[in-house]
């Protein structure tokens, strides 16, 4: 009789333990394409960028010919040559991240906190800031071209108030592709900063100030510390980017402006020089990581989710 | 124990959010140290008048000062008024400890560590200052709050349903601590309430607000012993208010009421000619079975059919209805001796004229409530 009862829930559970088998089977099916995904388009091409940053171009051969080879000259000499670019590409990004930063945030509390009681207001302020995404990213950059040219508008106010000297001009200029940049990148900043603020909760603010905090600095104590996720992931979505991108540099610069995007673009699909350009890439994504896990832990954002 | 300086005035402050008036030319003082609370139903004002006193917003017309002086265009960082919110409002990415010396630390005071280790020891939760607000229990998060308030040393301190939230026991255990916590710190403290058991039993005073203005304000005992308007003798407790007509003056006013003779002090009547409403508390009305005799000079009423009888314990509700008067309330000890009365009995009903109060007739919702034929006319439980 106890046999039989002992006999039984054994049974049962290892039928327990066969269904949570069967059930963790399943989520791997689930898992499955998504895994097959990242392995074909990120992890392969990765491996391959990484094996090809090490291999030697054939001296007098074809175009584009390699040997294999584990040559980490190719690192040392990218980085000597194309120092200049990089470091343009992370200022230009910094300043860039800065101004979207400068500008969104007052942008993202108005529509989040200011306009919270007008879901009106709200929605066509959002649908404002969403709407440039409904036509090409090139096409934006190149009206950007347009409203910065030598015979525009806004270069004649310029003049005409003596901010911008005469003779100078904004179009293949430093200002010109940093302009592209924030302008690019500006929602991609105000997005997350929006949907941080719109769950900030106004009764701390009030605290706030009912505990002696100017405006200020209820805004330094309370509300900055808050939204410090937003501001993270907003600055990581423009950074990143912003840091690789070449279209700004290439439509609104000039090769005095040509960030490390542009060497890369030109190293890989002009001189087709594929070491070079690997090694590129590889340097690029390296230093990004680096730069983010510096910045993700001292903003100390962890601490607050 | 605090100096005198830091009454609180309010001088006809008025509040309006369009057309809505919340807050209706309230003036009143607050005598620094007291135990004040501020009770109505919700939406009568109460929460508007305090976050005109904190500074959280701006009066339409009237004036608050603070020991003497006018603070009404004083911004909210720079009164000394401190409040304890509903919500709590507690930074969620500062702990405990830094969460309390917040105010102290923008005011850049000195000995920040152990002023907040002392308020923090004030609440009884010495052992979490390292902790985060969110890994707190309601009841702890609440005291939080108050610490985060009281360390300040404020003129005024302000509790906006503070209690609200918790369930009934702590309630009650956070009642006595607010108050033996008042008693240790000496601070004046303004509470909100809509719970009148909890405004009587903290508060030295209690302004009973309805519709943007104060009814009637007053110790507990007062209030409940000679409530001097409808509103409040229904909200603070229950009353029997039956409608009558004045017909002799001087000193003991009598009353006619549905042709029964009523008397009681003139100085206990709101009114002394006219249209009156007669209240008397459930508690001090006897029911008086067939033989026994009333006592010389009480009033007497009936007699009445005993409608319904609540056994609550301690003691017994009764409703009487009562031939052109109506249905009272009886609320009963369970005494020893006492005769037993059951559904359908034949009762007379009887009160000490010293007890009994008069309110102004033309009030409109009480007198409706006694013609009521709803089970329980006359009364409006909390």
């Amino acid at each position: 009789m106890t046999a039989a009862l002992t006999a039984a829930t054994v049974e049962a559970n290892e039928g327990e333990a066969e269904g949570a088998r069967r059930r963790s089977r399943f989520a791997w099916v689930l898992l499955a394409p998504g895994l097959a995904y990242l392995v074909l388009f990120f992890v392969a091409p990765v491996a391959v960028l990484l094996l090809f940053s090490f291999y030697e171009r054939v001296p007098g051969g074809a175009v584009g010919q390699t040997t294999p080879a584990f040559r980490i000259a190719n690192y040392t000499e990218a980085i000597a040559e194309y120092a200049p670019q990089f470091g343009r590409s992370f200022l230009f990004a910094l300043i860039a991240t800065v101004l979207t930063l400068a500008i969104g945030y007052p942008l993202a509390y108005v529509i989040a906190v200011r306009a919270r009681n007008r879901p009106l207001l709200q929605g066509l302020m959002l649908v404002m800031v969403i709407a440039p995404f409904f036509t090409s990213f090139i096409l934006r950059t190149i009206a950007w071209k347009q409203i910065l040219a030598d015979e525009s508008a806004v270069v004649a106010v310029l003049k005409a108030v003596a901010i911008l000297p005469e003779g100078a001009r904004l179009t293949a200029t430093p200002f010109a592709v940093v302009a592209g940049l924030t302008y690019n990148f500006l929602p991609f900043m105000v997005l997350p900063l929006y949907a941080n603020l719109e769950r900030l909760d106004i009764r701390l603010i009030e605290a706030g100030a009912d505990l002696y905090a100017s405006p200020l600095s209820t805004f330094r104590h309370v509300t900055l510390p808050l939204t410090m996720p937003g501001i993270v992931s907003g600055s990581l979505l423009t950074f990143i980017p912003a840091a690789g991108d070449y279209v700004n540099s290439a439509l609104l610069g000039t090769t005095g402006t040509s960030m490390i995007g542009n060497v890369i673009d030109a190293r890989f699909f002009r001189v087709v020089d594929y070491p070079t350009a690997s090694a590129l890439s590889v340097i690029l994504m390296v230093a990004i990581l680096v730069l983010v896990g510096w910045y993700v832990r001292r903003a100390g954002t962890d601490d607050l989710l | 124990m605090t100096p005198p300086e830091r009454d609180l005035e309010l001088v006809g402050i008025t509040k309006r959010f369009g057309e809505f008036t919340a807050v209706d030319e309230v003036s009143l003082v607050m005598p620094s140290g007291s135990f004040f609370a501020l009770l109505g139903p919700s939406g009568c004002g109460k929460t508007t008048m305090l976050r005109m006193i904190a500074g959280l917003e701006t009066p339409t017309a009237g004036r608050v000062l603070i020991g003497g002086r006018d603070v009404t265009t004083t911004k909210a960082h720079e009164r000394p008024v401190n409040t304890v919110f509903q919500s709590y409002a507690l930074f969620p990415h500062l702990d405990v400890a830094e969460n309390v010396a917040f105010g102290l630390r923008r005011r850049r005071e000195r000995d920040v560590d152990a002023r907040v280790a002392a308020a923090l020891e004030l609440v009884e939760l010495g052992a979490m200052a390292g902790r985060k607000p969110t890994r707190l229990s309601g009841g702890q998060q609440q005291r939080v709050a108050l610490a985060r308030a009281v360390v300040n040393n404020p003129a005024v301190l302000l509790l906006d349903e503070p209690l609200g939230a918790l369930d009934l026991k702590l309630r009650r255990q956070m009642q006595v601590e607010l108050k033996r916590i008042q008693n240790e710190v000496g601070l004046t403290f303004v509470h909100v309430t809509h719970d009148q058991e909890e405004a009587m039993t903290m508060a030295d005073t209690v302004a009973v607000m309805n519709a943007g203005r104060i009814e009637q304000l007053g110790p507990p005992q007062e209030l409940y012993d000679l409530p001097r308007t409808a509103f409040v003798a229904n909200f603070l407790g229950r009353s029997n208010l039956v409608p009558g007509t004045v017909v002799d003056g001087g000193d003991v006013l009598g009353i006619d009421a549905g042709g029964v003779r009523m008397q009681l002090p003139a100085s206990r009547a709101a009114v002394s000619e006219g249209e009156v409403l007669v209240g008397i508390r459930p508690e001090k009305v006897r029911l008086l079975t067939d033989d026994a005799a009333p006592e010389p000079g009480a009033t007497v009423l009936g007699p009445g059919t005993v409608e319904d009888v609540s056994f609550c314990g301690v003691s017994t509700e009764y409703i009487v209805r009562v031939p052109g008067v109506g249905p009272l309330v009886v609320f009963a000890q369970n005494l020893a001796a006492d005769v037993p009365v059951a559904r359908g009995d034949e009762v007379r009903l009887t009160w000490s004229p010293r007890h009994a109060f008069a309110l102004p007739g033309e009030s409109t919702t009480p007198a409706a409530d006694v013609a009521d034929e709803a089970p329980r006319p006359a009364v409006v439980a909390r």
